[in-house]
């Protein structure tokens, strides 16, 4: 090799190996293999080689080309490298700090609840339908079966307003009179009504003088009270977890006849006995019954044609059983505390 | 739901139950719709049915008597202890391999007693320790006094877990089997029992058990003549009518028939008062009843044996009473009532039974009346009462003696020195006699029955029941023949029930002959109606007030079967149209949103009081500040948006922190930032819920749902990688309600605008949907912020009315395109005066930029040396771009140069240098 290539390749590789990073490196290259570089003019220049040189300055001219385009080749993968180790090396992270979590509010427990109940229902064809908080004596008392007086009242402390005949509703059931008017008649019902009720009662940890309730209705020519157990076991199974035992006994309200309570086998014994069911193995989770005949005639319907049920039920008391909430307090009481426990 | 409490040995006089495992009937009488709340173990010991554990059990679960600890013992020896003179030896022989002997100071025991039965304890028993000051259970252990060991204990009644009484040991009859387990021989155990208020008939022991009875289908006993002698009977027309005395003792007027249906009464004559005997008071203490003397005992245990309350007068004490009216009378001084109807007795001159004893020449009369209103009467309690001509008065011929089946009256009560009663059993309209004792605030044992309804047949056997006892527990005798004043009688009842009716209600087939069985066991009876084989004539029981119509009926035959035999089915009715319920989904949809924007869900006290509206209404009478400038504007003030006294208000509140119904949920949600700013960094809350407001000429309220928000502390949470505290204020929470307006599609037509609230301070806006306003949000002002005791930080709150956002939650939005070619960033920064708002220079912007601006950033305000006083510099960040064609910085340049030549015109704004 002529020594002035020699010279070129010895200068040229020393310089590949002092770039230091992508800069240095595309400096080399403009350099030496750039469109005006050493060694694309050692190409221009053959000219000036004598003739009988050029073949051997050619070969040679080109082996130097390429040998340093591979080690350029080379030194730039060794700098993505190292750049990348150097990257990674400071990346070094405790992954056990905490994450930085989005801000995502929660739905109220009793929400949540009512929503579960809702979303159970439906798929028995129930469908929502809200009525009013206050109320009057005739829709709360009078239409389901307790005329004034009656001592079936005594079962709810009653809120009155200032207004004579207008109070805070004592329970949804007014409601079946509202969905009988609105749907009705000669049409089947099924609707769930949910809603706020009040009652004038001490406010302790087992009882408010605020509370949701969710009544449900069904009216058609062929329910009965088998119909009836079929849905509160289906809700139950939903609710509470496939293969719950159920239990009916026999009960009263006014506005349905025959009327039962049905129990749950305790969720958090099994049955066998714990302080939550105070060790009777069950715990209640709805009123129901057939609706009275005399509701069902103050509602639109002939009693002789159609027959219905009716049950109720209290979301807070059923979160309580699910959450193992032992004062039902916390409920309206606004604590973030207690409210963020539930998402 | 009316409490009573049955003890089984009680019980068992009616009908056997001591074969029966009490868990068991307790259980079958709960699913029979009989609740058992509650089993007190006096004695007799639990099965495994019962879940309680030993450990847990506590004075009102009472105490099981162990079977091989506890026993009928006799003693057969006493002698004095040879080393303390207080004390006995006595030897028991109880049935063991050999005597025992005990050491016993009891009172009731002497040296040289023998042949005497005691409740025997062996050590190792489980005892109630006498001692202790709270209810604690002991093992009873060997003791040594002075040099003897005791071996056991003579129990009294504190020991067993039966009463307080440590007197003296119990001492058992003589026919007591020595070695029997105490627990087989006197063990009992009490239901404690919630009855609802269509069981009227089961608040006492004969009705609780014929229920018993029909569900074991065994028969009722009837060891008294007075219930011996209706067995059998059905409709109340067939009831024994009792006899009229021999000579009249009492006269009977009733001028209000409606609400006395039939008084009662029978004379008792020489008792002699005193302490009952110890099984009356045992009985009553089981029932819950505290025992008085022995007419007031028998009166109270013939109420809880048969449900019919009554009421014992002291007889002389009436008859004294009346020779004063007549003295009155006599003086001219008063007309006599003569309406009504009366009892029909024998004429006490023309009688030719003259007793050794005779009778008063001036007889008592009773008169069931009508108070009058304003009439005053003081009670048994000492407290004067005001009456109304709605409630029933018991009065003779003098004045006012009592409230009829509500309370008696002071002065002709029994008391120490009564030789003779008189004994009323009467009935009473339960309408009337619940709201009489509701009215005056005078619930009782007697009202809590009367009020539910009791058959006007019961007093005669009842009372014939409760004089007879009264006799035996002291002394004297009942005068033959009872006062009977019977106006409003009972009628009996028929229903026509055809079994198809029970299979529709039921869904289960339930055979003629085990419906006709079901009803004969309850007493009804039951016959075919006619040759109509499909139906059959129910007769109601006289007892029983509760069954009148078929369902009734279907409702004791399923009861008895069981509610476990009815099948469970999935209906196979027709289902009811379906429809899509919007107003749920888009409340919902909304209460999705605003969790998803950061924001606790929560629910407030719909009641509130009126602390809670003087703190909202704090800075009222503030002056009103310029909303840009910072400044008070002269003579303005926040105005009064709401009158605090206009609320639905409850008549009977239970506090006066909770006597009116919402009106907002701004006081609900300021009281929620307060409770919990104090505890948690960042505050954010929402709630959905109903506001009542009062509608003219309705006596309803409108009943509107409304959205609250309320926002203070800190933005993020401080934390490891954020030292940032910046708090959040007025622009969060306008940030959460416009993103909450733009999912639902809203936003485009939304405007803000600056307003006064007198909740709110400078920063204070209200939002319109087009024309409609939809709400206020803004800051808190400080005065409000202050009564509110929040922390001294910003407090954000909104209102939002509810039914607009529902209204769109169907919005679905159009797509619009996506451009492929490259978008082009410029920033544009222009002075304004102060009083320019940044909507209106965006709207310019906008307008002025056509369709290839696409985006309108505003990222940065400059107020300073820079601008001239009185001006801003808005900064924003303009992007560009078209669907069909790479931008050219002439395009750009073009669009720019109009967007401040308009700014320019319009707003005078200036290009900043
Ligand atoms: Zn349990």
């Amino acid at each position: 090799m002529r020594e002035d290539l020699q010279l070129l390749r010895e200068g040229a590789l020393a310089g590949l190996q002092t770039a230091g990073d992508a800069d240095a490196l595309e400096a080399w290259r403009i350099q030496y293999l750039g469109r005006k570089g050493t060694v694309t003019d050692l190409m221009r220049n053959i000219g000036q080689v004598p003739a009988e040189e050029r073949p051997a300055y050619g070969q040679a001219a080109n082996a130097l080309k390429n040998e340093l385009s591979e080690a350029f080749d080379a030194r730039q993968q060794a700098l993505v490298q190292e750049s990348l180790a150097a990257e990674m090396a400071a990346e070094g992270v405790d992954v056990t700090l905490p994450g930085r979590r989005p801000q995502i509010g929660g739905v109220h427990p009793s929400n949540q609840t009512l929503r579960e109940i809702t979303d159970i229902f439906a798929t028995m064809g129930f469908q929502v339908f809200a009525s009013r908080d206050v109320e009057t004596d005739e829709y709360n008392f009078e239409l389901l079966n307790m005329p004034p007086g009656h001592p079936a009242r005594d079962l709810w402390d009653t809120f009155y307003t200032t207004t004579p005949g207008v109070i805070m509703r004592t329970h949804t059931s007014p409601g079946q009179i509202h969905a009988m008017k609105a749907l009705g008649p000669d049409k089947p019902i099924r609707v769930i009504l949910p809603g706020m009720c009040y009652r004038y009662e001490q406010v302790s940890a087992r009882a408010e003088m605020m509370f949701h309730q969710v009544e449900g209705l069904a009216i058609g020519r062929h329910i009965t009270m088998a119909d009836l157990k079929g849905v509160i076991v289906e809700f139950a199974n939903q609710l509470y977890g496939a293969g719950r035992k159920l239990r009916f006994r026999c009960s009263h309200f006014p506005f349905t006849e025959p009327s039962v309570e049905a129990d749950v086998d305790c969720i958090l014994c099994g049955g066998s006995g714990c302080a939550v069911c105070k060790y009777v193995g069950w715990l209640e989770i709805m009123g129901a019954g057939m609706v009275h005949p005399t509701v069902l005639r103050n509602g639109g319907y002939d009693p002789a044609e159609w027959s219905g049920f009716a049950f109720g039920m209290g979301p807070e008391r059923i979160t309580m059983l699910k959450s193992g909430i032992s004062d039902i307090r916390y409920f309206f009481g606004n604590d973030l505390r207690f409210l963020e426990q539930f998402g | 739901m009316t409490a009573i409490k049955v003890p089984l040995s009680w019980l068992n006089d009616f009908v056997d139950v001591f074969d029966l495992d009490p868990v068991e009937l307790a259980e079958r009488l709960t699913l029979a719709g009989l609740e058992v709340e509650h089993i007190r173990w006096v004695g007799l010991n639990p099965s495994d049915a019962y879940h309680v554990p030993a450990d847990r059990m506590g004075e009102e679960d009472g105490l099981p008597w162990e079977l091989d600890k506890l026993f009928v013992g006799e003693i057969i020896r006493t002698e004095r202890h040879p080393n303390a003179d207080r004390l006995l030896l006595a030897t028991v022989e109880y049935g063991g391999d050999k005597p025992m002997t005990i050491i016993t100071g009891a009172p009731n025991l002497r040296p040289g007693d023998s042949m005497i039965k005691v409740a025997f304890a062996t050590i190792g028993a489980r005892l109630v320790d006498p001692y202790a000051d709270a209810y604690k259970t002991m093992t009873l252990k060997a003791g040594k006094i002075r040099g003897i060991r005791s071996e056991g204990m003579a129990c009294s009644e504190r020991e067993l877990g039966i009463s307080d009484e440590h007197e003296g040991i119990i001492i058992l009859p003589p026919n007591a089997p020595v070695g029997m387990p105490l627990a087989d021989y006197m063990g009992d155990a009490v239901y404690s029992m919630d009855l609802t208020p269509n069981l009227a008939r089961d608040l006492n022991i004969i009705g609780v058990a014929r229920e018993v009875a029909a569900l074991y289908d065994r028969p009722l006993k009837r060891p008294q003549p007075e219930l011996a002698a209706l067995a059998g009977i059905v409709r109340p027309e067939d009831m024994p009518r009792p006899q009229p005395p021999a000579r009249r003792f009492v006269n009977i007027e009733i001028p209000a028939p409606d609400l006395c249906h039939r008084y009662t009464a029978i004379l008792i004559r020489d008792v002699e008062i005193g302490e009952s005997p110890g099984w009356i008071k045992d009985r009553l203490r089981k029932a819950g009843v505290r025992p008085i003397s022995n007419i007031v005992d028998a009166t109270n245990y013939a109420m809880l044996e048969w449900g019919q309350p009554t009421h014992a007068f002291d007889y002389d004490l009436l008859v004294e009473r009346a020779r004063q009216a007549e003295g009155q009378k006599s003086r001219g001084a008063e007309e006599q009532s003569d309406s009504g109807f009366s009892a029909e007795a024998s004429d006490p001159l023309t009688s030719d039974i003259l007793t050794s004893d005779p009778l008063p020449s001036v007889l008592p009369t009773i008169i069931m009346r009508r108070a009058r209103d304003g009439e005053k009467m003081t009670t048994l309690d000492g407290v004067e009462r005001e009456l109304t001509s709605d409630m029933l008065m018991i009065t003779d011929t003098l004045g006012t003696v009592a409230v009829g089946g509500v309370m008696g009256g002071l002065e002709t009560e029994v008391n120490d020195q009564t030789r003779n009663v008189l004994l009323e059993a009467a009935s009473f309209d339960f309408i009337n006699n619940r709201r009489t004792s509701q009215t005056l605030r005078l619930p009782s044992e007697a009202t809590a029955r009367f009020s539910k309804g009791i058959s006007a047949e019961m007093p005669v056997p009842a009372g014939l029941r409760c004089a007879r006892l009264m006799v035996e527990l002291a002394g004297g005798e009942v005068v033959e023949g009872i006062e009977d004043c019977y106006p409003t009688e009972q009628h009996s009842v028929t229903i026509d029930l055809a079994p198809a009716e029970v299979r529709r209600i039921l869904g289960m087939d339930v055979p003629t002959a085990q419906i006709s069985d079901i009803l004969r066991h309850l007493e009804f009876d039951v016959e075919p109606l006619g040759d109509d084989e499909n139906t059959l004539r129910v007769t109601v029981p006289w007892f029983r007030l509760d069954a009148t119509i078929p369902a009734d009926l279907i409702e004791e035959v399923v009861r008895i079967i069981g509610y476990d035999q009815i099948p469970t089915t999935l209906m196979d009715d027709a289902l009811p149209p379906q429809w899509r319920n919007w107003a749920l989904e888009g409340k919902e949809r909304v209460r999705d949103l605003l969790t998803g924007a950061g924001l606790q869900d929560i629910i407030s006290y719909r009641l509130i009081g009126p602390e809670v509206n003087r703190k909202l209404l704090a800075a009222q009478g503030e002056p009103v500040y310029d909303p840009v400038a910072g400044v008070a504007v002269d003579d303005r003030q926040l105005p009064v948006i709401f009158d605090p006294e206009a609320l639905v208000r409850l008549e009977n509140p239970l506090t006066p922190a909770a006597d009116r119904l919402r009106s907002t949920m701004l006081g609900n949600m300021l009281a929620a930032l307060a409770r919990n700013a104090r505890s948690v960094d960042r505050v954010a809350l929402f709630e959905i819920g109903k506001v009542y407001w009062p509608v003219e000429d309705d006596s309803l309220p409108a009943e509107p749902e409304l959205i609250s928000i309320g926002l203070t502390g800190v933005r993020a949470a401080r934390n490891w990688s954020n030292q940032n505290d910046q708090m959040l204020d007025f622009f969060d929470l306008k940030g959460v309600v416009e993103e909450l307006l733009a999912r639902l599609g809203l936003l485009a037509d939304a405007r803000f605008e600056a307003t006064v609230h007198p909740l709110l301070g400078v920063r204070a806006a209200r939002v319109l949907i087009g024309k409609n306003e939809l709400g206020v949000l803004g800051e808190v002002h400080p005065v409000v912020r202050r009564a509110f005791d929040l922390p001294d930080q910003r407090a954000c709150i909104a209102e939002l009315r509810l039914a607009p956002l529902v209204a769109a939650v169907s919005y679905r939005p159009a797509m619009q395109s996506i451009s492929n070619f490259p978008a082009v960033k410029e920033d544009l920064a222009v002075v304004v005066d102060e009083a320019v708002l940044a909507e209106q220079v965006e709207q310019v912007i906008r307008q002025a930029g056509g369709s290839l601006l696409r985006d309108v950033t505003l990222f940065d305000i400059y107020r300073g040396k820079q601008v001239a006083a009185g001006k801003k510099s808005l900064a924003y960040s303009l992007t560009f771009q078209a669907d069909d064609k790479t931008l050219k910085d002439s395009d750009v340049e073009k669009v720019r140069k109009r967007i401040i030549a308009r700014l320019g015109q319009a707003l005078g704004a200036e290009l900043r240098a």
